[in-house]
């Protein structure tokens, strides 16, 4: 997709954040990305080591955590984990389902100092 | 000394945002938004041609036109006589919120019954950016092959209408009709899925009616808050 204006916003919230806290070096940010986001993790690295030089977070590990997909079906109530893309309760067979998650794409923390 | 600030922020919070504020606007005019999506050439524009020649006597239809460059396809919906703009989105490879909020300005919303966005032709990145709109829906053409559900995944599962578009070439193309249906299902089975041709006409009808039935339940909606 279009990691570089991804890493651009997760550097935004970063920086925005750096400021608000009153840090001077960034260490390491932790994001989520879901398996349903189609963000590709090691474009998203690289667009960040790129965009990162010269501010706060220059040299920062990026952690991504990828989340898998999961559902809760409407039908029986069970929570799975969608194995092959298939949207349908394994238990009771329902296509009655709710994603749960999968769809993440959030900064959840970073290290500073 | 090293601290760890949480924060927890959705990245596209920026991008939700802006899709909230035109939600508001329009759900405030009264009228059905639909997100048009679809790989290039899938045929976008040909569905919103034939759609505004069948119903702009009963509905009055908008478009906004997304693509990369050039104005050619709001040239084509203008020639039909209905309030159209043309959104360039210069290199960027899908609409956001905020294009669509700047795109407003060109349009009376209270004269519409149905805004249709048409996105960039790309079958990935416009199913992650919200725009406000009521549902999205997207355009298959077989030509593109019966695999293409278990490749894009995303599209599919946030869609809630699949138009399987040029049916008049399944004699010549590897495409089983049965298969698409079929694995675009597995994705999402709540999707409303209309098999047709732009081209010739075929398979239309349904469409245009599930689509006269959705404008009249949101007009129905609308009225129903006001009393």
């Amino acid at each position: 997709m279009h990691e570089m204006s991804i890493a651009q916003s997760v550097l935004d919230i970063v920086l925005q954040e750096s400021h608000n806290h009153k840090v001077n070096r960034v260490l390491s940010v932790a994001v989520k990305v879901g398996e349903l986001s189609a963000v590709e993790t090691e474009s998203l690295r690289f667009c960040f080591d790129f965009l990162t030089k010269g501010t706060l977070a220059e040299g920062a590990r990026l952690e991504i955590e990828r989340v898998e997909v999961t559902c809760h079906c409407q039908e029986c109530g069970s929570n799975f984990t969608v194995q092959e893309l298939i949207f349908a309760c394994p238990i009771c067979k329902s296509p009655r389902v709710e994603m749960l998650s999968g769809r993440e794409l959030s900064v959840e923390s970073f290290e500073a100092e | 000394m090293t601290v760890k600030v949480p924060v927890v922020r959705n990245i596209l919070e920026a991008n939700e945002q802006m899709a909230e504020d035109n939600r508001r606007v329009f759900r405030d005019a009264g009228l059905l938004v639909i997100n048009l999506m679809s790989g290039p050439g899938a045929g976008k524009t040909s569905l919103l041609e034939r759609t505004i020649d069948a119903l702009r006597q009963e509905i009055r239809i908008g478009v906004i036109e997304g693509d990369i460059q050039s104005s050619y396809d709001a040239e084509r919906i203008g020639q039909k006589g209905v309030q159209v703009v043309q959104l360039n989105t210069g290199g960027a490879c899908h609409l956001d919120g905020n294009m669509i909020k700047s795109s407003l300005a060109a349009l009376d919303l209270k004269q519409m019954d149905l805004l249709m966005v048409e996105n960039v032709g790309n079958l990935v990145c416009p199913a992650a950016f919200n725009l406000g709109e009521d549902m999205k829906a997207m355009i298959l053409s077989v030509a593109e092959g019966d695999d293409k559900p278990l490749k894009y995944p995303a599209m599919f599962q946030q869609c809630r209408v699949l138009i399987i578009n040029k049916i008049d070439l399944l004699p010549y193309v590897d495409c089983h009709l049965g298969r698409m249906r079929d694995r675009a299902l597995q994705l999402n089975a709540n999707l409303e899925i209309f098999e047709v041709s732009c081209r010739t006409g075929e398979g239309l009808d349904p469409w245009f009616d599930w689509l006269r039935r959705q404008v009249r339940e949101r007009k129905a909606e609308v009225d129903g808050t006001k009393s």
